[in-house]
């Protein structure tokens, strides 16, 4: 194990890290404020994807691509909370994920409808096509940084959001007490439908930057969500700052998992044993990861008291 | 309050016991219609019809184990489908080293392989009782939301465990090239294996029934109303809980093991997290906490795939407008139109 693989490794971590942070952050906002668990969250990354890449394939143009599909899915998000989430704020956890679960299939066969089965293609643009040369002699992907940085602005600009503006000194309010605010008057279906937007819209960003490093398929979301869960768990649901710890640690201990254990295992065993059980093991360590932290901390890292 | 939970817990009791009202009208009838129309199916020499009714049998009792957890203990599990892939893997494991004449996972102390259905299914049973209460252990500290998530996360786990270990197929999963044997009975006959699982099903719905009426059911019962009350009447909720979540890992992952034999393939797909959405949708469709309401679930559910299926290749498409529109309006599922609302509701 070099330095420099060690480091690489190191980057798509927090890579992997940031993205998660976009698709957990929605997540754990909408729980936060209006207590819902969303399974069609990655629906929404799946959006952004897809309206990604048809309108780069068409206008050529990735920026706006990107755009496009941000906004597409915030206002996906805010159709479908429109239609459907509103009605099951009231109700309990089993009924919000069945109908978030009917979301999953509705959105899954419903684009696998208009686009077909086969994915769509979407490349990195020309501007960050290159690679950079950082410490240690790591050729790195300039798109993969950009990714990262994006994630720290977001994370930033997350924080000012709900810290500073008095859309976020809603969201606070509405975390702590949804009928008190909507009693002195603050209209609190609209912040609903911005709260799941906002949501909505991350995910699509999140969808369409990775869509341009995987292909662009249906189901695509379904195990970024899963990811997402476990980040909002380990972090403590309804905690921002869990989220960005959570994503950070599952997407540091994933990445490195799958390359540290393969070698690890190979000490004491040969080589072709361990690479087996080394990637068996590597691909379970984040549940393992998270049942560790529940045993000590039910409710997350970072636990919100309601 | 306490004492309308008190009335709860004993009418249960009382209801339990079987009196043919009008739920239990339909819970026959549903048996009936099962037995009736696999019988005339391979009288008619439709093979594919009777095959189809044990899906339909042995779906209904994976969503009989996730009923005990889910509608009478009030614990949303959303991983059942890790007790469903387990209980296949046993099957297609043994299967695999009796083909092979290799001892159990390859690991020489244990026995041979085993292609004879009894021994598979108690072990299938062992297995599952084993990991949900692994699992229900971790869980159960939890609550709500993490609850779901945590059960969800450890199906997960599973699944990229069985992804990721090739020996048995890996992602491509497990071919069982000759069903599993049960004494003299020829099990390649589809009206026989059909009345194997039908047999097995009736089996798990009276012991359930039995189950909630005794004691341990009124305190399952209670767990879920009102759990501290069932404390503070000396019975602690936990361990009962922990139980219901143990017994129902154990008759889903019975369900997977028939499962595997009856499509003669065991793979991944049986433990994709959609597997345990699939679960939970047969419980709604037919009526969470009806103890007949997954066999209903599992008819309409099979019958809408089959039909749906058949008319356009994105049934799913409309099998989610389906559910959305239960979840949103019909929340009784099957048995709530059919035979009104529950009791204990």
């Amino acid at each position: 194990m070099t330095l420099s693989l060690l480091f690489e490794q190191l980057l798509n971590g927090l890579q992997l890290g940031t993205m998660l942070f976009l698709m957990a952050s929605g997540l754990t906002l909408v729980f936060g404020v209006m207590g819902l668990i969303n399974l069609a969250h990655g629906s929404f990354y799946m959006t952004g994807a897809f309206v990604t890449a048809w309108v780069t394939g068409t206008t050529g143009n990735f920026w706006v691509g990107l755009l496009a599909g941000t906004l597409a899915a915030a206002a996906v998000g805010a159709l479908v909370e429109f239609a459907v989430i509103r009605r099951l704020y009231q109700r309990d956890h089993l009924d919000q994920v069945l109908a978030t679960f009917a979301l999953i299939l509705i959105f899954s066969e419903g684009t696998r409808w208009l686009y077909g089965s086969s994915p769509l293609w979407l490349n990195v643009p020309q501007s960050l096509a290159g690679s950079v040369r950082l410490p240690f002699g790591v050729e790195y992907p300039l798109y993969r940084l950009a990714i990262i940085g994006m994630g720290v602005l977001i994370a930033i600009g997350l924080y000012l959001l709900i810290s500073r503006t008095r859309l976020g000194m809603r969201i606070r309010a509405g975390e702590n007490d949804r009928e008190m605010i909507g009693a002195l008057g603050v209209d609190i279906s609209t912040l609903y439908t911005l709260v799941f937007a906002l949501g909505a819209g991350l995910a699509g960003l999140a969808g369409a930057t990775i869509g341009a490093l995987q292909s662009v398929q249906v189901g695509m979301g379904e195990p970024v969500l899963i990811l997402a869960f476990v980040v909002i768990v380990i972090g403590g649901i309804g905690s921002i700052k869990g989220a960005l710890v959570g994503a950070l640690l599952v997407g540091l201990v994933d990445t490195l998992g799958r390359v540290l254990l393969p070698d690890l295992f190979k000490l004491f065993m040969e080589a072709s044993a361990a690479s087996g059980v080394g990637a068996a093991i590597a691909s379970m360590l984040i549940y393992i990861l998270m049942a560790i932290i529940l045993i000590f901390k039910p409710n997350g890292l970072f636990a919100v008291k309601h | 309050m306490t004492q309308s939970h008190t009335l709860t817990a004993t009418g249960l009791a009382r209801t339990t016991r079987f009196r043919l009202d009008r739920e239990g009208w339909i819970s026959l009838s549903l048996l009936l219609i099962l037995v009736v129309g696999a019988t005339v199916a391979y009288l008619a020499g439709e093979r594919f019809f009777v095959n189809l009714a044990s899906r339909m049998v042995i779906i209904a009792l994976a969503g009989v184990g996730l009923n005990l957890a889910l509608g009478f203990g009030g614990m949303v599990s959303f991983g059942h489908a890790a007790y469903f892939g387990l209980g296949g893997y046993v099957a297609g494991i043994g299967a695999f080293h009796a083909f092979d004449m290799t001892p159990a996972l390859g690991i020489p102390f244990l026995p041979n392989g085993s292609d004879q259905m009894i021994p598979l299914w108690l072990t299938a049973i062992a297995l599952c009782g084993l990991l949900a209460y692994g699992i229900g252990r971790l869980s159960l500290g939890t609550s709500g939301v993490y609850f779901i998530m945590i059960t969800l996360a450890f199906a997960q786990m599973i699944y990229y465990f069985a992804i990721s270990w090739p020996t048995y197929g890996g992602e491509d999963g497990l071919p069982i090239y000759i069903r599993n044997q049960l004494w003299g009975l020829n099990t390649n006959n589809s009206l026989v294996f059909f009345f194997l699982c039908f047999g097995l099903l009736v089996l798990a719905l009276s012991f359930c029934h039995r189950l909630l009426g005794s004691r341990f059911g009124a305190a399952l019962t209670m767990a879920r109303l009102n759990p501290i009350r069932l404390a503070t009447s000396g019975v602690e909720p936990r361990p009962i809980k922990l139980m219901a979540f143990v017994i129902s890992g154990m008759i889903t992952g019975l369900a997977g093991a028939l499962f595997a034999d009856l499509n003669g393939f065991v793979g991944t797909s049986m433990l994709d997290w959609h597997r345990s959405g699939e679960i939970m949708v047969i419980v709604i469709l037919g009526g969470v906490g009806r103890l007949y309401g997954p066999v209903a679930g599992a008819m309409l559910f099979v019958a809408m795939e089959f039909w749906l299926g058949g008319l356009t290749e994105y049934w799913q498409f409309f099998l989610g407008l389906v559910l959305l529109a239960v979840v949103l309006f019909a929340r009784g599922g099957v048995f709530g139109l059919l035979a009104g609302r529950s009791r204990h509701e």
